[in-house]
């Protein structure tokens, strides 16, 4: 219990003394994990429209494909990634192992099956819905998907809060790819798990407190968003 | 006469587009022999009709006999399992289907406000314009709500939205699948109102309803279904007074026929 109680008399000095390497262990963090979630909602939104909107042979495999993916081990992720951008791969070229760049690759890979298959199913329901109006007004399938993401907008939110968790939380693919290097590839997991294998186990807790405070408040935002959306658009 | 609140919704060339048969070239509508089946199940069973330009057109018959089917055939939502739709000699197609409309029992409203609902189309037809948007809800009476989420429109509201929808994209042909069934009287007599102002500007209007009183005074001809097939095609005034079927006649009596 006294590592407990340490831990949040750690957490609380290094968040009021605004720990500069604190700051940016969080900072870069987000910067990560905001990032791969831009690029995987980019990709998993419009994925997830197509399949929800389209027929196609072979259409079943794909998403026994896509949700299985869902559960994919970070570690394993990592380590493809780790493989592909190293200099034996074949985009070592690009010089991004063990940069920033490469962890936002990773995670994107990480949540881009879990936003492609939560949208494809919240968008086929609400498609069952508005398919033969569509149908009747011809609207082209693009456009359909278009209208059908707008439409799910708030739901979707939920979604994209889904892959954030997943990728703030995950430590082992950015382990791998970024290697932990100090001011430069460290984030919040990344740190909890050096701290905890030093034995400094009151500055782990400490950041694990931040990391969930963190979430918390982008949850609770979230929710407060959809709270005034729905009673707004009855979404 | 017109109601002097009903506003000509098709726009510059409201006076060759009031003129009867607009749409003429997309008729006759002709089911050649149509039928369709689902699971095995036949429920339409070779439907021979045509139907002309003029007036409007209601189907009535028992639940199950079809009906929706039928205008879902015409309407071109489901491809017949055998035989032919088609519209003054072309086939069912998109080109078609862009001059028609369809309000449906349930109406099926974007999540989003009354107005965005309106633009929703306007932008689809390629002529988006916040003063015809202004115009089409001012026609619906629904001016006043056009911030409102559509979703939160009482029910009447809802399927007069859903109607105002419906006719800005200028149909030719307007289709309704039993609009009223979950409307007051005052709600029905609105979208009665709005569905006529529309027919004597030349859009054709086929739509079905079990109303009685609606069919009555909506109805210039009427197609009664039963079992999948068409019993009878008739002038309004000879199927009310004179109907040519004993299932026609049994239904009109309400009594239940199987």
């Amino acid at each position: 219990m006294q590592d407990f109680g340490a831990a949040f008399l750690t957490a609380f000095d290094l968040l009021i003394g605004a720990d500069a390497d604190l700051l940016e262990i969080i900072g870069l963090s987000l910067r990560v994990s905001i990032s791969a979630l831009l690029a995987a909602g980019l990709i998993g939104l419009s994925l997830g429209a197509a399949l929800a909107v389209t027929r196609f042979p072979g259409r079943g495999i794909v998403l026994v494909i896509v949700n299985s993916m869902m559960g994919l081990p970070p570690v394993v992720v990592g380590l493809v990634v780790y493989m592909l951008l190293s200099n034996a791969g074949p985009f070592g070229f690009l010089g991004l192992l063990y940069t920033p760049e490469a962890m936002i690759i990773a995670q994107a890979i990480l949540i881009l099956p879990i936003i492609a298959a939560l949208s494809r199913q919240l968008i086929e329901d609400l498609h069952a819905e508005y398919a033969e109006q569509f149908r009747s007004f011809c609207v082209p399938t693009g456009r359909m998907m278009m209208e059908l993401l707008w439409d799910a907008r708030y739901s979707l939110l939920t979604v994209m809060l889904a892959g954030l968790g997943r990728a703030m939380a995950e430590v082992g693919a950015v382990i791998i790819v970024g290697g932990n290097i100090n001011h430069l590839t460290r984030v919040m997991t990344t740190t909890i798990a050096l701290e905890t294998s030093k034995g400094d186990l009151a500055l782990a807790l400490g950041l694990g407190i931040v990391l969930l405070s963190i979430a918390i408040a982008i949850n609770a935002g979230v929710m407060a968003l959809n709270a005034t959306a729905k009673r707004q658009a009855y979404a | 006469m017109r109601p002097a609140n009903v506003v000509d919704l098709r726009g510059g060339a409201a006076s060759d587009a009031s003129a009867p048969g607009a749409g003429a070239d997309l008729f006759p509508l002709v089911l050649d022999d149509v039928s369709f089946q689902a699971g095995g199940t036949v429920l339409i069973k070779g439907i021979d009709l045509t139907l002309e330009a003029e007036g409007a057109t209601v189907i009535m018959g028992p639940n199950g006999a079809g009906k929706s089917l039928l205008l879902r055939l015409m309407h071109g939502l489901i491809d017949p399992s055998g035989g032919t739709v088609s519209w003054g000699g072309a086939g069912m197609g998109e080109a078609v289907r862009k001059r028609q409309a369809m309000v449906f029992q349930r109406p099926v409203l974007l999540r989003r406000s009354v107005a965005a609902n309106i633009d929703f189309v306007l932008r689809l037809r390629g002529r988006a314009d916040p003063a015809r948007r202004q115009a089409i809800l001012d026609h619906a009476g629904l001016a006043a709500h056009a911030d409102q989420p559509a979703r939160l429109l009482s029910g009447g509201e809802q399927q007069r939205l859903a109607m105002a929808r419906a006719l800005a994209t200028e149909p030719d042909v307007l289709f309704m699948d039993e609009p009223t069934s979950n409307l007051d009287p005052a709600s029905t007599l609105v979208i009665e109102e709005i569905a006529k102002a529309a027919r004597d500007r030349g859009t054709k209007i086929i739509f079905i309803t079990h109303d009685m009183g609606q069919a009555r005074r909506l109805a210039d001809e009427v197609v009664f279904v039963h079992k999948g097939k068409v019993l009878e095609h008739s002038p309004a005034e000879t199927f009310f007074t004179q109907p040519a079927s004993t299932e026609a006649g049994d239904y009109m009596a309400g009594k239940i026929i199987l």
